[in-house]
């Protein structure tokens, strides 16, 4: 029987459980009188819990181990020189074997490769066929299991509700798990690559060309993986970006919580956070049709010599886009500044804009910092503008209208098309990526510091 | 007594003080305010701009140019033998029946160059269309209609005058226009809703490219997405919020949901690639491996939607329930659940919009590729809307540049919708305590 089919009526045995142990339950009160533990349901639910959950369980492992016992089978069935090979032939001739298996009407060109293929499907058939016993099997004697439980002094509720604390529980660890899968996956792809290009050429060297190490076949020799420019790049268009963002984000939050009128500001602070739901990619559009040319052709006109790829078209859409982020994070943190400050500082006399900038930034300030962290931790982080606008040669220079790269534009360009797994110039991509992700943890994490010990002083 | 008089003049001074520079701090206040105002006014330029310049460079992508052929339904071309069998009506040269009526619309080019740049005039998709009005009808065989027939994406340019003055265009335009003048003065051009736009794969030709495969593509995705961190991130905002004791696990959980919030989505996709693809050996390319990764980053999102949605249902309902006899489970999911949901659906709903219109991390697991049929399944390969907003953004010919910016409309119509919907959960199930 086809998985997904198994699936199905192993949930549909749950339902019927479900049924048979609400039915039971209240069969006892109809003999006992209503002096059972919990309400019926919950001995239907009970009953539900047994007949699927271990017979899940069994197919998740069945699945697990499924795979390596079909592909051993089938290559029993190869002649033995055929197997003696190394690791990455055995699994060039497993894919062949995979191929061949599931594109039944090709006729394979190998009879060797058919055989086994042939093999291979019919262990497949016969998996499939104990599998569906055994579930089955499970789910009933699971079923039988706990309608023999059901007795008006045992405590389904109770049951019932541990497996239900146990699976939030794991719902709220996936955060964890998340963030153990993420670290793991980058560094242990980083190890590989620091075993072929030392650290210090990664961390200090100045020139990155990582396209040299296809073209000559030496591995990691001739490549150079040195990440300097690539960060400085990335912290010349955070910077533009930020030039942009900055002043007019911070700007508007003070129009907005100080000046404006609640019309005024229903109407526009909407339109502001428009501004941050539009997806990055029309960003980068537009950066890389209208911006792009525009500063280019202003650039020409005034005698100056700009790339089409300029670093200040990117960092300017850049910072257009964080606008909002940093306007609301700001309006949040003017607007938890204590009114009795203002009235304190109006009351010697002080107008409104001496007030805002002697009194209420001053307190709002260091939520101010942590917001405008966050906010570079974005721009460092953002992908599709820079891939989009930004040039793709690594050029150390600080000059905003000449073409830099960025860490993520090259993790891009490195991970995107055909890829070989063990060469350098992939794994560099994850080397790139743990300095993004170490760099903007640490800015997260000073950030919402700041934020946190902020909030609490005037909550 | 004459101590009083020095007081007398500092009083004066300070206010002579005050008065002497009131007019320059009013006119600092009138400037720090008009400050505000300009940045305000200048975000909503950006805005603008960026609208303007997107919606009038996409909304011709809408509507595509056609040319009405007469086309004879010559039987010796389509079916010589007269057997009217499928396989012969399906392996016919169509495309010698619309160059025929090109030529005849046009006798007097006889140079061979020339009359290939005519048999260009028509769109490739041409022949496609009238084999599957043959098939649909083959009693047209033997008759000579008037059809309408997509022109060619550069002759579509030409006609929306997306080349610029007739002046600067090449010989080959040139000539090209001057031939649209003239079916356009025969009342034979007419501009038609570009179906191909909205029910076609990608394609490398520009008029046959459409956003039904990366539409479709993106629906399995967030199919994906939302089936699993619906329901997980409202599990994981219950526990933290309803269950779990406030302890150092509990928060070791809370810093690394808030600073996942923060990890740049490329992050994401490196462990997609890492885990999903090169552990689990998961199909690349498929919206279940796009989905996987888009759910572990709206989690956060949802997550944090969530506690704050639970937070604001009052502890009167939690201890009225308890003080009935509800145990803590039935107290959450019978009475503070149901009152929290319209804020945790808010929130679902603007995680998913952002993954809807997330990109970068798709391209790490392969989404990038190249994919003309339609995806049918979860592991069938695809592209999703902003990927495919990528990639024709890249492609050099003028036609793409428009039917980016239509692919953008859409998106962002999608997105509007979406939103849309959030505020209107909001508004209309907004409770306060």
């Amino acid at each position: 029987m086809e998985k997904s089919n198994l699936l199905m009526l192993i949930v549909l045995l749950g339902v019927a459980a479900y049924y048979r142990g609400t039915h039971r339950a209240e069969s006892l009160i109809a003999k006992n009188g209503p002096r059972l533990h919990s309400l019926p349901g919950f001995y239907g639910y009970y009953m539900a819990l047994w007949s699927t959950l271990p017979a899940l369980l069994v197919m998740v492992f069945w699945q697990l181990g499924e795979g390596h016992v079909m592909t051993a089978g089938a290559l029993a069935v190869l002649p033995e020189e055929m197997t003696k090979a190394d690791a990455s032939q055995i699994s060039l001739l497993i894919n062949d074997i995979r191929n061949a298996a599931s594109e039944s009407t090709y006729a394979q060109a190998n009879p060797v490769i058919q055989a086994a293929a042939d093999r291979y499907l019919q262990l497949g058939r016969q998996s499939n066929l104990l599998l569906t016993i055994l579930s089955l099997c499970v789910s009933l004697v699971g079923a039988l299991f706990a309608h023999r439980q059901i007795k008006p002094t045992f405590r389904a509720r109770n049951q019932v509700e541990k497996v239900l604390t146990v699976s939030l529980v794991s719902c709220a660890l996936l955060a964890i798990l998340t963030t153990v899968g993420i670290v793991l996956s980058v560094l242990i792809e980083s190890v590989r690559f620091f075993q072929m290009v030392p650290v210090t050429d990664f961390i200090f060297g100045l020139k990155w060309s990582p396209q040299i190490a296809m073209r000559s076949d030496q591995v990691g020799s001739s490549g150079a993986f040195g990440a300097i420019p690539l960060v400085t790049g990335t912290l010349l268009i955070s910077l533009v970006a930020m030039i942009v963002a900055v002043p007019i984000g911070l700007l508007s939050a003070i129009y907005l919580s100080e000046y404006s009128g609640p019309r005024f500001r229903s109407t526009a602070k909407p339109l502001l956070e428009i501004l941050a739901g539009i997806p990055t990619v029309v960003y980068g559009f537009f950066a890389a049709l209208v911006v792009a040319p525009f500063i280019r052709d202003l650039g020409t006109s005034v005698g100056l010599d700009v790339s089409s790829e300029s670093a200040l078209a990117a960092g300017l859409v850049m910072g257009i886009m964080i606008i909002p982020f940093v306007s609301s994070l700001s309006d949040d943190f003017i607007n938890a500044v204590p009114q009795s400050l203002r009235d304190g500082a109006y009351a010697l006399g002080a107008t409104q804009s001496e007030t805002i900038r002697q009194v209420v930034m001053p307190a709002a300030l260091p939520g101010v910092v942590g917001g405008i962290l966050l906010a570079v931790s974005r721009a460092i982080g953002e992908t599709m503008i820079v891939v989009m606008a930004a040039g793709l040669s690594a050029n150390l220079t600080f000059n905003p209208l000449a073409a830099v790269t960025t860490v993520t534009t090259q993790i891009v360009t490195l991970l995107v098309g055909d890829q070989e797994f063990d060469s350098p110039k992939t794994l560099a991509a994850f080397a790139l990526g743990l300095v993004l992700f170490l760099l903007t943890l640490a800015l997260n994490i000073l950030a919402l510091r700041i934020v946190r010990k902020y909030r609490e002083q005037y909550e | 007594m004459n101590d009083l008089a020095p007081h007398k003049v500092a009083t004066s001074r300070s206010l002579d003080i005050v008065m002497e520079g009131l007019a320059k701090r009013r006119k600092a206040e009138l400037r720090f305010r008009a400050y505000g105002l300009i940045s305000i006014i200048a975000a909503l330029l950006f805005l603008l701009i960026l609208f303007s310049s997107i919606i009038s460079k996409g909304y011709s992508a809408f509507l595509y140019t056609n040319v009405a052929l007469d086309i004879t339904f010559d039987p010796q071309i389509i079916d010589p033998e007269g057997t009217r069998s499928s396989d012969a009506l399906s392996g016919a040269d169509y495309d010698a029946l619309w160059k025929s009526a090109v030529y005849r619309l046009f006798p007097e080019v006889t140079d061979r160059q020339k009359k290939r740049a005519l048999s260009g005039f028509v769109g490739s998709s041409a022949g496609q269309r009238l084999r599957a009005m043959v098939k649909a009808e083959p009693e047209l065989i033997g008759t000579t209609r008037r059809v309408w027939l997509p022109v060619d994406d550069n002759i579509d340019m030409l006609a929306k005058g997306h080349l610029g003055e007739v002046s600067e265009l090449n010989d080959r335009n040139r000539d090209s226009q001057g031939w649209l003048v003239t079916l356009q003065n025969q009342d034979r051009i007419r501009k038609a809703i570009n179906q191909e736009f909205f029910t076609n794969g990608d394609s490398r030709e520009p008029e046959a490219a459409g956003i039904w495969g990366a539409v479709s593509g993106s629906a399995f995705t967030l199919l994906v997405t939302i089936g699993l961190s619906l329901p997980i991130g409202i599990a994981a905002a219950i526990y933290l919020e309803e269950f779990a004791s406030r302890d150092r696990w509990t928060d070791f959980i809370e810093v690394n949901i808030n600073n996942l919030a923060a990890v740049p989505s490329i992050v994401f996709g490196l462990l997609g690639l890492a885990v999903f693809i090169n552990i689990f050996g998961l199909p690349r390319s498929s919206p279940l491996v796009g989905g996987l990764v888009l759910t572990l980053m709206t989690l956060p999102v949802i997550i944090i939607a969530g506690r704050s949605a639970l937070k604001s249902v009052p502890p009167s309902v939690r201890e009225a329930a308890l003080g009935i006899g509800a145990s803590p489970a039935q107290m959450v999911f019978d009475h503070v659940l149901p009152l929290a949901m319209p804020g945790m659906l808010t929130g679902a709903i603007i995680g998913t919009a952002r993954a809807l219109g997330e990109s970068a991390p798709l391209l790490m697991i392969g989404m990038v590729a190249f994919i003309v049929d339609v995806p049918t399944g979860l592991t069938s390969p695809a592209t999703v809307l902003p990927v495919q907003i990528y990639l024709w953004a890249d492609s050099p010919e003028r036609a793409f540049v428009e039917r980016t910016s239509a692919a953008i409309m859409v998106l962002l119509v999608f997105l509007i919708v979406m939103n849309g919907l959030a505020v209107y959960l909001r508004k209309r199930y907004e409770r306060r305590w």
